[in-house]
């Protein structure tokens, strides 16, 4: 099969960028799409001009390096999946398909469809842990954790940290993966001591970073590769007032 | 302010601002369609509601300065908000697919907008009573004597020029269609919609929203078609005799004519 | 070369406790006065630059990556093996232990692998307590499931992403030291160079592969968590970028690299599909439980599976290994595997697969039940095949998809070049010629949590207190002007070939002649075209694109570069090693039945090399291995 590429180019952070159109030829249905990208680019390369940089590393769907907007959806086409499990057999013969960067403000962009979500990091120092020393853990069956929440606990921490929440979302909001950060310690047990604190802060540095607002349009959550639900946005809400009001009247030690 | 900080700085305060402030007022549009409703009954029973609404005096001008605080935090957090989200994202895709979310969300800002300008004519022609002159402003005489405003009269006169009446329908319209988002969202915002009932609350939204929109088209549609009809005979033009079965117990004097020919009258 | 294991004396069970007992110790004030350098930041590079940066020592951790969090330690899919014996099933320390020695052929060092043994418990303790949510019963604790290579139920797992619940656990913990300040981080720096001071590591030179900056970056003491070297292969389970630039520098400057050929196949891997592919993905050794692998009979039998009679199917495991049968261990299953499509009964497009066949099992369990146990498996198996494996069989092929060799280190972790430490898949130490499953997590968190915070103070406490050295030094000028030579030849060479293309053609001669079979004239062989093609690249390869920006080109270029002088290192251990012993299978040395001869006379050691200068031929030292616990079996699974 082959398709048409129309692909945003962009030398660094400080330059504007434009599309680029490019023909990928004598393509395998069964290739990725970022098999496809190889081959464009070594194409690129023995043409002798500079081949597209896009972000990859393990290409099985789980470090969240990959981050390509395709025809308009973080990820491509198919739901559930990150771009580098996106098979050319999801677009048909002679297609055009338009690739850019994860735009955000939050996440700028470091060369043509490379961005820099930096920002998540920041996030998870402010808050997204458990204060434990190395060796200080009581014995892993000291306490017992329900299936039940055990399970869900694991639902939210399947976030691959790939940004397609904050891509997809009309406001680049980052709630959907604070709240999958901040969800899965909340639940647990472990997590209980700094729960107050740990909303606060990483919201709080989620602001700081310049995400937009959440309007509860759930795009994240549809365009996320782990199909992480929008109910952790919810528990976070809930979270974060009841910890604002608690850190307003709470006891609190001389 | 720590309160003031968590309310109107952060991002998740806000939008609970959003979700409680909005919660008030949806509070006070069922109310108000409520009170509304009772157009349908005798004419004396919505002006004496009015009435004693108006009587409250003081305690009235605490509710309306409450609920008019409500819309403008509404309002002004809605706006804050945009602006944030604008600046979230100044350079944008060119391309970007909508995946689920509601039209009635996507378009809030839109209906907001339209509502509020509704909202201010709205209050301009009822409450301030200045978009029409003094002849759409009757009063009425209660059975028990009082002196009232007439809003029974003042609603079906209001709602016979179609354009006003089909500028009330299209506004009630897109609050209904704002609510439909709005009530949803606002269960969402304080951490209340879970997967469990989310479906569940999906639908009361839509049942509650479709009837707040009917509700209201009932009384314009009812005015409109006169099937709501005047009954001041000062506003007729007629003055009422003993025995009229319409108005029964008032001590006045007849009136003959019908409302129809009120407005042949005065055309 | 001096190769000292400094293993500790005292029976092998009190030879940790002891160890850390009687260690030199770094006094909590002076802590923060010594520097560390951590390359990497997967499970072994974020558990200690965590844990160390808790302790209070000054810690610098660098990654290429844009976040700490996308090593690719996140891969893992199965799980982590500890003692607990939460099950009641007969696990110990002991029993732990003696079935990663057996695993890996008796090519590893007893002391380190009851080390990994011992602390595997505090490691389920200290990840549970950070949030990680195993699997669990109705009751509350924790689950277990089986892993190949042993007869208890000590695997931990977290759905099928325990690797990256395990990092995001360290690299919650890295991400509280950097917010306290006590770890510094540097994202998207690729160590370029190791410099190395008074004959000590006391540096790295690194490039900001977003803006083409070279650093130096000096400390007290300088560890490598950077991972294995599979990407030699090119097409293998390891991420696109994975690489061994760091070892392979510090082999340069004078680090030795031991048993480089001992490579880990898998046998359950979606079979290559095209030309074009640049990445294979394993497919969980669980569903060998169920599954039956076979291929046809006759050869080059291009008939659908569906149509192939049972009579002219071959269940080759079933056929050899009649006790094991299809849960025969990885190096065998995957040997077979070869066998049967060298033969010319491999199936698919290609002829390189086999048959991995449920219908049995779908007939005797119902798919409702098949699909409960790996639906996920088979999703996964669709997306990339668009084939549904409960209506036709699978297709399998092994891949390489870890590295037992690497860095030489002591007791300590330490390399034979003082100052410089290794930890996880970069060492060599624990896992001897074969791993089993589910241990390599446990290594990289054993060694970042609990043995390099334990052993790095016995040699920075005689290390003077002073600052580190200076990075105006002439060491680290000279190194990075090494860099910078490096860098600029690869832009400026102009050649006609694109760096993938030399990858693709190194990956293929280390298949050929350095992956599951070596024989003598193949890895001659290897050994004649690994250096053509090397100078090849050195005149032909061409680098698009600036060196002061974000170059892929470049980045790949360089790796490429080193795994060109790796590969033939490989080779070179392959042939010296005149036996076969666990992932390293040389055809000369097997039994008539075609199993794996081990020469425990000539080769009970460990070969590590030293580096003699460029395009020199490089000197095999041996480190003898002494086993007072365990005895030298034969591994047989008939």
């Amino acid at each position: 099969m082959n398709v048409k590429l129309r692909v945003w180019r962009q030398k660094n952070s400080e330059t504007e960028g434009s599309f680029e159109n490019y023909e990928a030829r004598d393509l395998n249905p069964n290739m990725s799409f970022l098999e496809m990208l190889d081959v464009v680019n070594e194409d690129l390369t023995n043409d002798g001009s500079e081949p597209i940089a896009f972000a990859h590393d393990c290409r099985e769907g789980i470090c969240g390096t990959c981050s390509c907007m395709i025809d308009g959806k973080p990820h491509g086409p198919e739901t559930g999946v990150a771009t580098c499990q996106t098979y050319m057999r999801s677009f048909k013969d002679g297609d055009t398909i338009t690739v850019e960067p994860f735009k955000a403000n939050a996440f700028p962009i470091v060369k043509d469809l490379v961005t820099d979500r930096k920002a998540f990091d920041k996030i998870q120092r402010s808050g997204g842990f458990v204060s434990v020393r190395t060796g200080a853990a009581p014995d892993a069956n000291a306490i017992p954790i329900g299936k039940d929440i055990a399970d869900l606990a694991m639902d939210a921490a399947a976030c691959i940290g790939c940004g397609a929440c904050v891509a997809a979302c009309k406001n680049s909001s980052a709630m959907l993966f604070v709240s999958a950060k901040a969800g899965q310690l909340n639940l647990l047990p472990q997590g209980q001591p700094e729960k107050d604190t740990r909303v606060l802060n990483m919201v709080a540095t989620m602001d700081e970073a310049g995400f937009g607002n959440c309007t509860n349009q759930y795009e994240c959550s549809a365009a996320c590769p782990k199909l992480i639900s929008e109910e952790f946005i919810s528990k976070l809400n809930r979270d974060y007032m009841s910890a604002s009001v608690k850190k307003l009247f709470k006891a609190k030690a001389l | 302010m720590k309160v003031i900080h968590v309310l109107f700085r952060s991002s998740i305060g806000k939008k609970f601002t959003m979700a409680v402030s909005g919660f008030i007022l949806f509070g006070f549009v069922i109310g108000h369609l409520s009170g509304n409703l009772q157009i349908f009954a005798h004419p004396d029973k919505i002006n004496a509601y009015a009435h004693f609404i108006e009587s409250l005096g003081p305690a009235l001008w605490g509710i309306r300065l409450f609920l008019l605080t409500t819309l403008v935090v509404h309002v002004w957090v809605a706006a804050q908000l945009t602006i944030e989200n604008k600046r979230a994202r100044q350079k944008n895709y060119d391309k970007q697919v909508t995946l689920r979310a509601t039209l009635a969300s996507r378009y809030m800002r839109v209906s907001g907008v339209i509502v509020l300008a509704f909202i201010i004519y709205h209050l301009l022609h009822f409450t301030v009573r200045v978009t029409h002159g003094t002849e759409a402003y009757p009063t009425t005489i209660l059975a028990d004597g009082t002196k009232v405003r007439d809003v029974h009269s003042m609603i079906v006169l209001g709602f016979k020029s179609p354009y006003i009446a089909i500028f009330y329908l299209l506004s009630v319209g897109l609050l209904s269609w704002h609510l439909a988002h709005g009530l949803v969202s606002m269960f969402q915002s304080v951490g209340l919609r879970t997967r469990a009932w989310s479906h569940v609350l999906e639908r009361i939204t839509v049942v509650l929203s479709v009837s707040y929109f009917l509700g209201n088209a009932l009384i314009v549609v009812a005015a409109m078609s006169g099937k709501v009809r005047i009954q001041n005979p000062s506003v007729v033009g007629f003055t009422c005799r003993d025995t009229c079965e319409i108005c029964g117990l008032r001590n006045a004097e007849a009136i003959v004519e019908n409302a129809d020919a009120v407005e042949d009258n005065q055309s | 070369m001096i190769l000292d294991s400094k293993i500790p004396e005292g029976p092998l069970a009190e030879k940790w406790k002891n160890h850390i007992a009687r260690g030199k110790l770094v006094n909590p004030s002076n802590k923060r006065k010594y520097e560390i350098i951590i390359v990497g930041s997967g499970l072994a590079g974020a558990s200690a630059a965590a844990t160390l940066g808790e302790l209070g020592y000054s810690v610098k951790c660098f990654s290429f990556h844009d976040s700490p969090r996308r090593a690719h330690s996140i891969a893992a899919q199965g799980g982590i093996n500890a003692a607990k014996n939460y099950q009641n099933d007969g696990d110990s320390v002991y029993r732990l232990f003696y079935d990663t020695i057996k695993g890996g052929d008796y090519r590893s060092r007893e002391a380190n692998v009851h080390r990994l043994a011992e602390v595997s418990m505090n490691i389920i303790d200290q990840c549970v307590a950070q949030g990680v949510p195993f699997a669990r019963e109705y009751g509350g604790t924790l689950s277990n499931r089986s892993f190949g290579g042993a007869q208890v139920s000590r695997t931990f797992y977290a759905r099928g992403q325990t690797g990256q619940q395990l990092l995001l656990g360290a690299y919650s913990a890295l991400s509280r030291q950097i917010g306290l300040g006590t770890v510094e981080m540097f994202c998207n720096q690729e160590m370029l160079e190791l410099v190395v001071v008074n004959g000590e590591a006391k540096g790295i030179i690194t490039r900001n592969v977003n803006t083409g900056q070279i650093q130096r970056h000096s400390a007290h003491a300088v560890v490598l968590g950077t991972g294995g070297y599979g990407n030699v292969f090119n097409l293998s389970t390891y991420a696109r970028n994975s690489n061994a630039t760091a070892a392979w520098r510090a082999y340069r400057k004078g680090a030795a690299f031991a048993n480089p050929c001992y490579t880990q196949i898998h046998p359950t891997c979606i079979p290559v599909s095209g030309d074009y592919q640049s990445k294979l993905t394993l497919m969980s050794e669980s569903l060998r439980n169920d599954g039956r692998i076979w291929a046809p009979k006759k050869l080059g039998d291009k008939r659908p599976p569906n149509e192939i009679p049972e009579k002219e199917r071959d269940y080759y495991l079933e056929r050899k290994y009649p006790s094991f049968g299809n849960l025969a261990p990885r190096d065998i299953s995957s040997r077979a595997a070869k066998e049967a499509c060298d033969e010319g009964r491999g199936v698919g497009e290609t002829g390189l697969g086999v048959y991995l066949d449920f219908s049995d099992a779908i007939e005797r369990l119902g798919e409702e039940t098949i699909r409960e146990r790996y639906g996920n498996l088979f999703a996964i198996y669709k997306e990339i095949t668009n084939e549904s494996a409960y209506e036709t069989p699978m297709r399998i092929y092994p891949a390489v998809h870890y590295t037992m060799g690497g860095l030489w280190v002591d007791y300590d972790l330490m390399s034979n070049l003082p100052g410089l430490f290794v930890m996880g898949e970069a060492n060599f130490s624990d896992h001897g010629a074969n791993r089993l499953g589910a241990s390599a997590l446990m290594q990289g968190l054993a060694d970042g949590y609990f043995v390099l915070p334990n052993t790095i103070p016995h040699y920075l406490a005689d290390v003077p207190r002073e600052a580190a050295p200076s990075i105006d030094g002439p060491e680290f000028a000279v190194a990075e002007l090494e860099v910078r030579d490096r860098t600029n030849k690869l832009l400026d060479n102009n050649g006609t070939k694109s760096v993938k293309s030399f990858h693709k053609r190194l990956g293929e001669i280390m298949w050929n002649y350095c992956g599951m079979a070596r024989t003598k004239e193949g890895l001659e062989k290897a050994l004649e075209l690994i250096p053509q093609l090397r100078e090849e690249f050195r005149k032909d390869v061409r680098v698009p694109g600036e060196g002061k920006e974000l170059n892929q080109s470049l980045e790949q270029a360089g790796r490429v570069a080193d795994f060109l002088e790796l590969g033939e290192l490989m080779c070179r251990d392959a042939l010296a090693r005149e036996e076969s012993c666990g992932g390293h299978f040389r055809v000369e040395h097997q039994y008539p039945d075609g199993e794996a001869m081990r020469d425990d006379e000539s080769f009970a050691h460990v070969a590590a090399w030293e580096f003699k200068g460029e395009d020199k031929v490089p000197e095999r030292h041996v480190e003898p291995l002494e086993y007072e616990e365990t005895k030298f079996t034969t591994r047989s699974y008939k």
